[in-house]
């Protein structure tokens, strides 16, 4: 009947889409609707995204092209490299690139001081091999007095113009990008026909110092743990006025200033200190075996896991104190020992606190600087001690950022095998 | 608008067209330095008589000299320079001089004449002047030992006594990088202070320097910041340790701590000033600094802290000490008891070798 297949309801259109009163498809204004709140949502979130965009992710952007940026030796020596691009690195270069190493000089000095490029150079190359500044300063001085052949002229003002290594160099970092400071930040450098191979024993430290990193930042998680988990169900147990009362007990070293809190651990754990001298004094030990307990590992472990206790406690506490208490209550009617209640009822329910909490210790753990600096001694020092130590001294800004790059990459890698295998939405912080 | 709102406006009104009227509005100058007793003795010697000369000026003081390097590169990158001097070692200068972002110094047409006429460059000592470089002082890293840990008739005198562990036991406190502690082991060894350079290029003299440190590496305390190593000293935890001149003078004469100095084998090296490039006062800062580094204010300084004056005019103008009345001729390491078995530190030797023997120190350390 054509009349019954005519009657559309008001509501739908000629293809049966469903229809708002103002006539538009229903779907088409929901979606409206849905954006104009997404677009809401953005505009709140905004001032924090751009925030997070301008002081977090870019600068960690910018470190990580520092690691790889390498404009030196492309600025300053655009003649020689050119020169140098047929040259096979087996013995000294021709004639040509001396005369063309010449030519950048003498150009570079003509430039304003803030603008040469020489001073950049030498600094860049000393990174590589050792003296390599000291050849191209002191050829600066008196390289526009050269005359042909160029060659002699440059040997006769450093003996390092006569070295294959130091030519090997510059056309190798003739490149606007380098993995050179990869290789140094992994303990491995060029060979003479640039294959990459280990440094000779008495030169690693890199790769070391981030196994050790590693290993004292678990031995800082699991001793906050251990000592955490106590008082964390202690907390949880207790009626909440007390509970509040101990929770500032936890917290008070939390608001004192780290510089103070590891000044003291010094003054408790010197050889000369309170703890040894207890010991002392009740006979435990005698004078000459006082303990090594600081300006060593141990020293960085006991102030670090205390520094550290808080960020383990509140996690856990947190989540104990939402974990029924009939629920063990409940396993020991029912037939269960108090381990047994404990290990099969309870302490599965405190995972996520202990996930949280380890995770949080262990990353803030991974960088921490100032109190291994203090307290470590040399065996109680991280890979953030190197780190700060080229960006502060030795100004390597490019092996600091390919070590910062790799630390950064590293506990992205660790958080993603946690991840897979408890599970981040697991976490509880809170 | 309220009052108070308003009396702003004006001020700041008033304040405009005086910046643009006089030369003698207030500026203020902000010098990095190191710092402690150090910062002290300059604002004594130099800060508060140019203040009073120049009653606009203030100066402000920044302990930031541990990191001046970097926060020069750092300021001259973000393109906003904000300190006006800065107070660092020669090395440290001349790469910030390689890179350009401190300013070179004609030293003769920039800085006083010494009172006879000599002109600045034949004034300071031989050596310490660099392009962009004006030395101040003459310091030095010594050997300071506890008296008490030792008997009254064997006491140690040299630096080959920091190296003997069997007639000398107790711990060492020595600098966490390689320089000082490489010169010395090599000193200890046998090596002629004349030497220790050219011994230290080779690999040989390296792996001496280092086999040598072998012999005392259990006994070893690393010290990173320079006030850790007295206060180590002072609380007993070790019988050795390695310093400043001035800040063990500070801790043995003010603070009353029971330490000697070895003079034997010191290390000299200067430090002095350097003006950033593109700083916001670099005339004012031109001003200063000829009065600042001139005879009498050189000596000025040695009244309030152990330090030799970088002139060789000003050294006989060192007096007593400001607040102690001590005598500090006899406290400088230029002074001639003082100084009969110097190194001096070489500054291009550790520019180019620093980056590898650090390497290989730290190395060294984590075996």
């Amino acid at each position: 009947m054509a009349d019954a297949t005519m009657q559309y309801s008001p509501d739908t259109d000629s293809r049966g889409r469903l229809l708002t009163s103002d006539g538009t498809p229903l779907r088409r204004a929901l979606e409206r609707a849905n954006r104009r709140r997404k677009l809401t949502a953005l505009a709140l979130v905004a001032p924090l995204l751009f925030f997070i965009l301008t002081f977090f992710a870019f600068p960690i952007a910018q470190m990580m092209w520092r690691s790889v940026d390498n404009p030196q030796v492309v600025n300053a020596l655009p003649r020689t490299l050119e020169v140098l691009r047929d040259w096979d690195g087996r013995d000294l270069p021709p004639e040509e690139a001396y005369a063309a190493l010449h030519a950048d000089m003498v150009a570079d000095l003509q430039l304003d001081r803030r603008e040469r490029n020489i001073g950049p150079l030498g600094i860049r190359l000393n990174y590589e091999l050792s003296a390599a500044r000291s050849a191209i300063s002191r050829t600066t001085r008196n390289v526009e007095d050269f005359e042909a052949p160029y060659s002699e002229a440059f040997m006769n003002a450093h003996r390092l113009w006569g070295d294959v290594e130091l030519w090997r160099i510059i056309k190798r970092e003739g490149r606007p990008l380098t993995l050179s400071y990869y290789v140094a930040a992994l303990d491995r450098e060029y060979d003479e026909d640039g294959n990459i191979v280990k440094r000779p024993d008495n030169r690693q430290i890199y790769v070391n110092l981030f196994g050790r990193t590693l290993a004292l930042s678990l031995a800082i998680t699991a001793m906050t743990f251990l000592l955490g988990f106590p008082i964390a169900y202690y907390l949880s147990i207790l009626p909440m006025r007390y509970a509040n009362l101990l929770m500032i007990a936890v917290l008070l070293p939390f608001w004192t200033s780290l510089l103070v809190r590891t000044s003291a651990w010094i003054v408790l754990l010197q050889q000369q200190g309170v703890i040894n001298n207890a010991l002392v004094g009740i006979g435990l030990i005698n004078d000459d075996g006082r303990f090594s307990l600081i300006y060593n590992q141990t020293g960085t472990i006991i102030a670090m896991t205390h520094i550290l206790l808080p960020f383990m406690v509140l996690p856990l506490y947190s989540v104990m104190r939402t974990i029924p208490p009939s629920y063990m209550r409940a396993a020991k009617s029912l037939g269960a020992t108090p381990s047994t209640a404990f290990r099969r009822v309870y302490f599965p329910q405190t995972l996520p606190g202990i996930g949280a909490g380890g995770v949080l210790v262990f990353i803030i753990s991974i960088g921490y600087y100032i109190t291994p600096a203090l307290v470590g001694g040399q065996s109680g020092r991280m890979i953030s001690n190197e780190i700060a130590r080229h960006i502060q001294q030795s100004l390597n800004w490019g092996l600091a950022a390919a070590l910062g790059s790799m630390l950064l990459v590293g506990v992205l890698v660790l958080y993603w095998l946690y991840n897979r295998l408890v599970g981040a939405d697991s976490l509880k912080f809170g | 608008m309220s009052s108070k709102v308003k009396l702003i406006a004006l001020s700041s009104a008033v304040s405009v067209l005086a910046l643009s009227a006089s030369a003698d509005d207030p500026v203020s100058l902000t010098i990095v330095s190191w710092g402690g007793a150090y910062t002290a003795s300059q604002q004594r010697a130099y800060h508060e008589p140019f203040m009073e000369a120049n009653p606009h000026v203030t100066i402000i003081n920044d302990d930031g000299s541990a990191n001046a390097l970097a926060g020069l590169r750092a300021q001259s990158q973000a393109g906003n320079v904000t300190w006006d001097l800065v107070d660092m070692l020669p090395s440290d200068a001349q790469l910030a001089c390689d890179e350009g972002i401190i300013l070179e110094i004609d030293h003769d047409a920039m800085l006083a004449p010494a009172p006879d006429g000599t002109p600045a460059s034949q004034d300071f000592l031989p050596g310490s002047l660099g392009e962009c470089f004006i030395p101040q002082i003459v310091y030095s890293t010594v050997l300071s030992f506890r008296p008490d840990a030792f008997p009254e008739d064997a006491q140690p005198t040299s630096i080959a006594d920091l190296f003997d562990t069997e007639n000398f036991p107790g711990r060492r406190a020595l600098q966490d990088r390689p320089g000082t502690n490489l010169e010395w082991a090599l000193y200890a060894d046998g090596v002629d202070p004349d030497d220790i350079y050219d011994v230290l290029s080779t690999a040989e003299g390296v792996d001496r320097a280092f086999a040598k440190l072998d012999t005392i590496k259990d006994d070893i305390i690393f010290w990173t910041e320079g006030a850790q190593a007295p206060q180590l000293l002072a609380d007993g935890e070790v019988v050795f340790a390695t310093g400043y001149n001035g800040r063990m003078f500070d801790a043995i004469q003010v603070e009353g701590m029971a330490a000697d100095i070895i003079w034997d084998g010191q290390i000299v090296e200067w430090d002095g000033w350097v003006v950033p490039a593109d700083g916001p006062n670099v005339d004012l800062v031109m001003e200063y600094l000829y009065f600042a580094t001139d005879t009498q204010r050189l000596a000025d300084q040695a009244k309030f802290i152990s330090y030799g004056p970088a002139r060789a005019s000003s050294a006989e103008l060192v007096g007593e000490h400001a607040d102690l009345g001590i005598d500090m001729n006899e406290h400088m390491p230029t002074a001639p008891e003082n100084y009969f078995a110097p190194i001096v530190l070489d500054n291009d030797f550790w520019v180019d070798f620093g980056d590898e023997l650090r390497e290989r120190f730290a190395n060294w350390m984590l075996q």
